[in-house]
């Protein structure tokens, strides 16, 4: 029973993670269509970020300049390679995050070189004492830090003037672009705030053992998260998120004793089984919009 | 065939046939036996490395098509071509490899059973994923196969009796052509020169098939897909026939590609069939030209010798460093270029290679009223 609840708690933490970054996913997607596959770089960026700028401040200071910093970059890359490209195919648009993601990341890989840097975050391995149940600190912080976030997005989303602006802009870039919305203000924002999402997801998954090159394969586990989720649903990603965290940790708890076919890093790919297993009964994921065709 | 009303009139075509046909048009015709014959004699004055460069390109090249026959002409994005090639390599590389040694083998070293088996074996793979790309479209389906090269890095770092495992690899395919080894040093030809030359002619093969498929009916039914589908299943395009086909015909490219591509080196690690291998060959493709079949070979050439000329900046510009060490190797500016080339190409001449050849080829055509 306690392994159970633990590999819960580390199930929905590590979820939350890909929950950050599945919104970043959602939410370049709502706006522009695209699928940014820019975000492990981000994600890197804002890891390493931190994990320079700790040594001068506070920690939650750091990651909120970090977040913002990385922002900034999002808005750059937004508007350096993508607006030249409005109208063009989406899928031409998203190979060219693809470009963007590979000169990010080999930026950032160089200012982590060879070894594992850490973050300094005020977590670590600790551990507290949960309905009798040892759940390290650091799961806990991110799922709150997740839930707030993914709160403040909401009210953002719900009440704001630009949060109305951005449903409109997903609902229909003409019709909003004619209403006076500024749709290239809605890209840009959107990017900063998936790069912000991302660069967050980035520090907490650096806690506890530190950051190195590969950490930005962990951001791709967000693609089976949307699939799962809906392309175009914030609340879908969030679920799936979660949802994702909770099977990865179970599968590499309990994977190993059902078949060795299923144990070591087998969890690490269970996701993307998942995935196909989904989409061959729903295309559209679970809480997607039904694109409709009529032939 | 040619009647007198189109003497003087090279490109005045009297047949829809004439007009499709391979070499439609004298300067065609001229140039690709000039280039193809260049291309046979090079082995004899270049070295030993430029050449295994050159055939490692040729292989590439043989994968980008394939890459290009379902993205390029079916419009079906594949970022899992990576998965299709690891097949192949290790197909060929059980079916020839040492009955006796550590990895598994069944000592079947002649060449054209191996390559046919990868190609089919990677075929299947194919047609196993493509019901998944017949629900799915456009980002949806990249994702799938996004998730298929990490499925199979998993399997392949696992099954240590097939590929020797992470860090250690396996002996890749051995070539044997009538009874002769081609990856050992003959009586008149070098092991380079043997597998340039077979590369080449592999080369020559699979291109001239992909582009007699592609002018065919079926090749205009994936373009058809590829434009619009709706409209393709309107005017009577079975659209899951047609993408099962470009998802086979595509996989036999990659498996066969597979195969041959560590033939030279002689040596594979399960590692290296990642997500980074795909989007090389996505990049062959989009830099060298969508839909088209030289401009396939055009990129895949241009990637497989980037390393190449990249390793020569350090003695242009003194502040990239030759060593991984430094803060700008050769590597890092390598891998830049990849994501720079991706995102330049895209922006500025979305057809590539090709495209720009076109442009060079107008230019000339009506030189000097060329505007």
């Amino acid at each position: 029973m306690t392994e159970l609840l633990q590999s819960l708690v580390r199930g929905l933490g590590s979820g939350s993670v890909y929950a950050l970054l599945a919104i970043g996913f959602v939410i370049i997607y709502k706006s522009m269509r695209v699928i940014s596959f820019a975000q492990p770089a981000f994600m890197l960026a804002g890891a390493v970020l931190v994990s320079y700028l700790v040594t001068g401040m506070n920690f939650f200071l750091a990651v909120l300049v970090a977040a913002a910093l990385v922002a900034l970059l999002g808005v750059g890359v937004e508007r350096t390679a993508l607006r030249p490209m409005i109208g063009k195919p989406v899928f031409v648009i998203s190979i060219i995050t693809l470009g963007v993601d590979v000169v990010i990341r080999v930026v950032v890989n160089s200012y982590i070189g060879l070894d594992v840097r850490q973050v300094g975050d005020p977590w670590g391995l600790r551990t507290v004492s949960l309905f009798g149940v040892d759940v390290q600190q650091r799961y806990l912080a991110m799922f709150l830090t997740t839930m707030v976030l993914v709160t403040v997005l909401f009210v953002f989303f719900k009440y704001s003037r630009m949060g109305l602006a951005m449903r409109a802009t997903a609902f229909d870039q003409e019709v909003a672009l004619s209403q006076g919305v500024s749709v290239g203000g809605v890209f840009a924002l959107s990017w900063a705030i998936a790069g912000a999402l991302a660069a967050i997801a980035g520090v907490f998954v650096s806690t506890g053992a530190g950051l190195d090159q590969s950490l930005w394969i962990i951001a791709l586990k967000a693609l089976p998260v949307i699939i799962l989720g809906g392309l175009d649903s914030v609340g879908g990603a969030v679920i799936a998120g979660l949802a994702v965290g909770v099977f990865e940790s179970i599968v590499g708890t309990y994977g190993g004793r059902v078949s060795h076919l299923f144990d070591g890093e087998f969890a690490q790919v269970s996701p993307y089984i998942l995935m196909m297993l989904v989409l061959l009964v729903r295309p559209y994921g679970l809480f997607g919009t039904r694109e409709v065709e009529r032939v | 065939m040619r009647t007198t009303a189109t003497r003087g009139r090279p490109e005045l075509y009297t047949s829809y046939r004439q007009e499709i046909a391979l070499l439609n048009t004298r300067p065609k015709r001229v140039w690709v036996t000039a280039m193809v014959l260049v291309a046979v004699l090079m082995p004899f004055s270049l070295t030993d490395d430029v050449l295994q460069l050159l055939a490692t390109g040729f292989v590439a090249a043989i994968g980008a098509i394939g890459l290009n026959i379902v993205t390029g002409y079916a419009g079906q994005v594949s970022l899992g071509h990576a998965f299709f090639l690891a097949i192949g390599a290790y197909t060929a590389a059980a079916l020839s490899g040492d009955p006796d040694g550590r990895v598994i083998g069944f000592g079947v070293t002649s060449l054209p059973v191996w390559l046919l088996a990868a190609g089919a074996a990677a075929a299947l793979a194919g047609v196993i994923v493509a019901p998944l790309a017949v629900r799915l479209r456009g980002l949806y389906l990249a994702i799938v196969t996004l998730a298929l090269v990490f499925i199979g890095e998993h399997v392949f770092r696992d099954w240590t009796d097939l590929t020797g495992g992470p860090g250690v690899g396996r002996p890749a395919a051995v070539p044997t052509l009538f009874g002769q080894r081609l990856d050992v040093d003959g009586e008149f030809f070098t092991k380079s020169q043997k597998l340039y030359l077979l590369m080449l002619v592999l080369l020559v093969i699979f291109a001239v098939l992909a582009r007699n498929l592609v002018r065919s009916r079926t090749g205009r039914a994936m373009a058809a897909v590829r434009d619009r589908d709706i409209a393709a299943s309107v005017i009577g395009i079975d659209l899951t026939k047609y993408k099962l086909i470009a998802f086979a015909v595509s996989s036999f490219y990659a498996g066969v590609a597979g195969a041959l591509l560590y033939v030279t080196i002689g040596f594979f690690d399960p590692g290296s069939f990642n997500l980074l291998m795909s989007v090389q060959y996505i990049a062959m493709i989009l830099i060298g030209g969508v839909a088209t079949i030289s401009g396939s070979i055009m990129g895949a050439m241009f990637i497989t010798l980037l390393p190449r000329i990249t390793r020569e900046l350090p003695a242009v510009l003194p502040f990239v460093s030759s060593d991984a060490t430094g803060r700008i190797s050769v590597f890092q500016v390598e891998a830049i270029l990849y994501g720079l080339l991706i995102i330049g190409f895209l922006i500025f001449e979305p057809r590539g290679m090709y495209g720009i050849w076109i442009r060079i080829r107008n230019y000339w055509k009506s030189w000097p009223f060329s505007y």
